[in-house]
């Protein structure tokens, strides 16, 4: 009998904040300006703005159901902090926190909320994906970005992000699988936040993380301080730089929380307790930011005013423009189907009195 | 001019629009090394490299889902599923993803997907590899579906299908890959998706078929003053070419390999019925699969429209 140990692998966990906004590592700290720092902090106070503003809206009847990020804040913008002009992302429905932080124009985020599809008409020269509905079926989309990167000679990456509950879709296992076997440039990013609606991390996977499951595709999956920002932002400019060499993709698990209910639509009083939201609250990415950038004397009381006065101001100026925006035009029902509408689709226009 | 079938005529035509286009990819299982189970793709992989010729892991879900995310980046890829039956597992990236890419994002991406896929009786393959699906794809929007019944539109469907900017079905009979054989040019040449053809005219019923069951459909008019009309693209369907017929002949049978329910017999008939009902002389009728399961070889025979059963519609609808 021969029965010996073919592999072992090393599940790893990177924080370099910690909740009390210490930096034990400080050589981890070293590609991190003072500049990056300010502009994560501004990043977060604006996506969380705009948060609370979606949020409020949605309770006056003014947009649709939405998806709240709080909680979720560091594992956005750190990694799209990361992300370069020309590198594609490849998002679900969360991440509204990736759209602001890549310069998506406010305004259309909430026409789409609003139940407007032209908000997700993504302005020529930036380069996400309109929102995806499907749990996890995106995660292929990232692939095939990255396929056609890699086809085309382009030294540039995709970005895909997905939830704990995505993890668990047949999509997941094709799209990561076969990135592994092409070696693409792919960074497919899951926020685990401990829930997909009311069903617990625990019931997605009987793996220990999520991130170990790259081994079995053969690259590497870390697991991140989700609340951290800048082990978010380090984790995923790495697994930028190693997939730009060519050296495949990396499975990043964001390790982080949702704080609000799931949606609009949802009570996450009935399936958890206070207690363990008011625990994860104590872990919230602003907190820890904020004492680091003290220690730093990167942060006064003025300055955050400051900064959430500038951001309530552009989320007031994009409410409006939302608000004043004509409504779109019955005939983009059909037009937009095909590059060209069919004789029937023209004919149907035509008989609903719809203009052409 | 050389006579060629099926499979050497869809060849001829992914090898034309490789080399013209860059852009163009094929990926499948089996594709590549193999030249596809069928053979259709043999020889591509030595003209245009692994790269572009991918031979991809077992996974349909995965060849549609990143051929979606390909065809948004700006490629034009060639999906081969093996079989028919076996799209069902990507069918969530068709109708989610690849026909609705264009709405979401109010024309920003378009999805340029052609997914070729041998479908039909005849071949006594073991279970799922004769199904019909083309009514599940016809009703989505925003989707084409075509169906080449010989070489010739074989090749220049095909060209069409590849140089479309949306999606695309392209369902190759299997039955007739190698069955039949008609001159087919060399030079590239591209037949217009949307519209029907003419394959033979008659006066007195119109017989709309396509894809294996069109040859069926003409062997049973032998004797009968037939018009028979080869459906060729199935989405969005040639009304006119269709209506022209019905206006001249008032006499309609529809013969397809699906089964009846909700099978693309009952839109072209419904169709008929608002548009036509005035030119009638009697019932539409429609020669289909009964509604069972696709049997497998020693039932399969029963199960498909044979020119007996097709000949049968035809006196039944001449008695009006
Ligand atoms: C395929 C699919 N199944 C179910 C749903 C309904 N649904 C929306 S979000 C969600 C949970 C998703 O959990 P997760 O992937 O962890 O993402 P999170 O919501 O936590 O960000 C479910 C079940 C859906 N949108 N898509
Ligand atoms: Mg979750």
């Amino acid at each position: 009998m021969t029965e010996r140990v073919l592999h072992t692998f090393e599940s790893r966990f990177l924080q370099i904040v910690d909740e009390s906004g210490n930096a034990d590592d400080e050589s981890l700290m070293h590609s991190i300006s003072d500049d990056l720092i300010k502009k994560a902090f501004e990043s977060i106070v604006m996506a969380r703005t705009f948060n609370g503003r979606a949020l409020n809206l949605q309770r006056e009847g003014r947009i649709g159901t939405y998806a709240s990020l709080y909680g979720q804040e560091a594992s956005q913008i750190g990694s799209a902090l990361a992300i370069e002009k020309d590198d594609w992302v490849v998002p679900s429905f969360r991440e509204m926190g990736v759209y602001l932080t890549l310069g998506y124009p406010i305004w259309l985020l909430l026409r789409y909320w609003a139940g407007d599809e032209r908000g997700m008409k993504v302005p020529e020269g930036l380069n996400i994906l309109p929102v995806c509905v499907p749990v996890g079926s995106q995660i292929p989309h990232a692939t095939g970005v990255a396929w056609a990167m890699k086809l085309k000679g382009h030294n540039t990456a995709a970005v895909c992000y997905f939830g704990d509950g995505g993890s668990s879709r047949g999509d997941f296992h094709e799209a990561l699988n076969m990135a592994g076997v092409f070696k693409l440039p792919a960074v497919f990013i899951c926020q685990n936040n401990q829930w997909a609606i009311s069903v617990p991390r625990k019931r997605q996977t009987a793996a220990e993380t999520i991130s170990q499951r790259a081994f079995s595709y053969g690259f590497d999956g870390i697991q991140v301080d989700g609340n951290d920002v800048f082990a978010v932002y380090k984790a995923t400019r790495d697994a930028l730089e190693k997939a730009r060499r060519g050296e495949g993709p990396t499975l990043i698990e964001c390790f982080t929380y949702r704080l609000d209910d799931h949606t609009t639509a949802d009570d996450a009083s009935r399936y958890r307790s206070a207690e363990e939201v008011e625990e994860w609250k104590k872990k919230e990415p602003l907190i820890r930011l904020r004492l680091l950038m003290e220690k730093r004397g990167l942060w006064t009381q003025g300055y955050e005013d400051d900064v959430t006065e500038k951001a309530r101001v552009l989320v007031d100026e994009a409410i409006i423009k939302a608000e004043e925006y004509p409504p779109p035009e019955p005939r983009d029902i059909i037009l937009y189907t095909n590059a060209e509408p069919t004789p029937r689709q023209l004919k149907e226009l035509d008989r609903l009195g719809w203009t052409r | 001019m050389d006579k060629m079938n099926m499979v050497q005529a869809i060849n001829m035509a992914l090898r034309q629009e490789m080399a013209r286009d860059d852009d163009v990819v094929v990926l499948g299982e089996d594709v590549g090394r193999d030249g596809g189970v069928f053979r259709v793709t043999d020889g591509l992989i030595e003209e245009f490299g692994p790269d572009r010729v991918i031979d991809t892991p077992l996974s349909e879900l995965g060849i549609v889902g990143s051929a979606v995310g390909m065809a948004v980046y700006g490629l034009r890829p060639v999906v081969e599923i093996q079989f028919m039956a076996f799209i069902y597992e990507a069918i969530e990236q068709v109708y989610s993803h690849a026909t609705r890419m264009r709405t979401r994002s109010r024309g920003r991406f378009g999805c340029p997907i052609v997914i070729r896929t041998p479908y039909g009786l005849g071949i006594k393959g073991p279970e799922l590899h004769s199904d019909s699906a083309e009514a599940i794809f016809c009703h989505m929007p925003g989707i084409k579906v075509v169906v080449p019944s010989t070489p010739y539109n074989a090749k220049g469907l095909l060209a069409s299908a590849i140089r479309d900017p949306d999606p695309v079905v392209f369902m190759e009979p299997a039955r007739l890959y190698r069955a039949i054989k008609t001159a087919v040019p060399e030079d590239e040449y591209s037949i217009d998706l949307g519209r029907a053809e003419v394959f033979q005219e008659g006066k007195d019923m119109t017989v709309i078929a396509w894809g294996s069951m069109l040859h069926a459909a003409v062997e049973a008019a032998d004797g009968f003053d037939a018009e028979v009309i080869d459906l060729m693209t199935l989405k969005p369907f040639d009304e006119e070419t269709i209506l022209a017929s019905v206006r001249k002949t008032g006499r309609v049978v529809i013969v397809h390999e699906a089964t009846k329910y909700c099978g693309l017999g009952a839109e072209i008939a419904a169709f008929l019925a608002e548009e036509a009902i005035m030119h009638l002389n009697g019932p539409i009728l429609r020669v289909t699969a009964p509604d069972g399961v696709v049997p497998m070889a020693m039932l399969e025979d029963l199960y498909m429209p044979t020119s007996k059963r097709i000949r049968k519609a035809y006196e039944e609808v001449m008695r009006y």
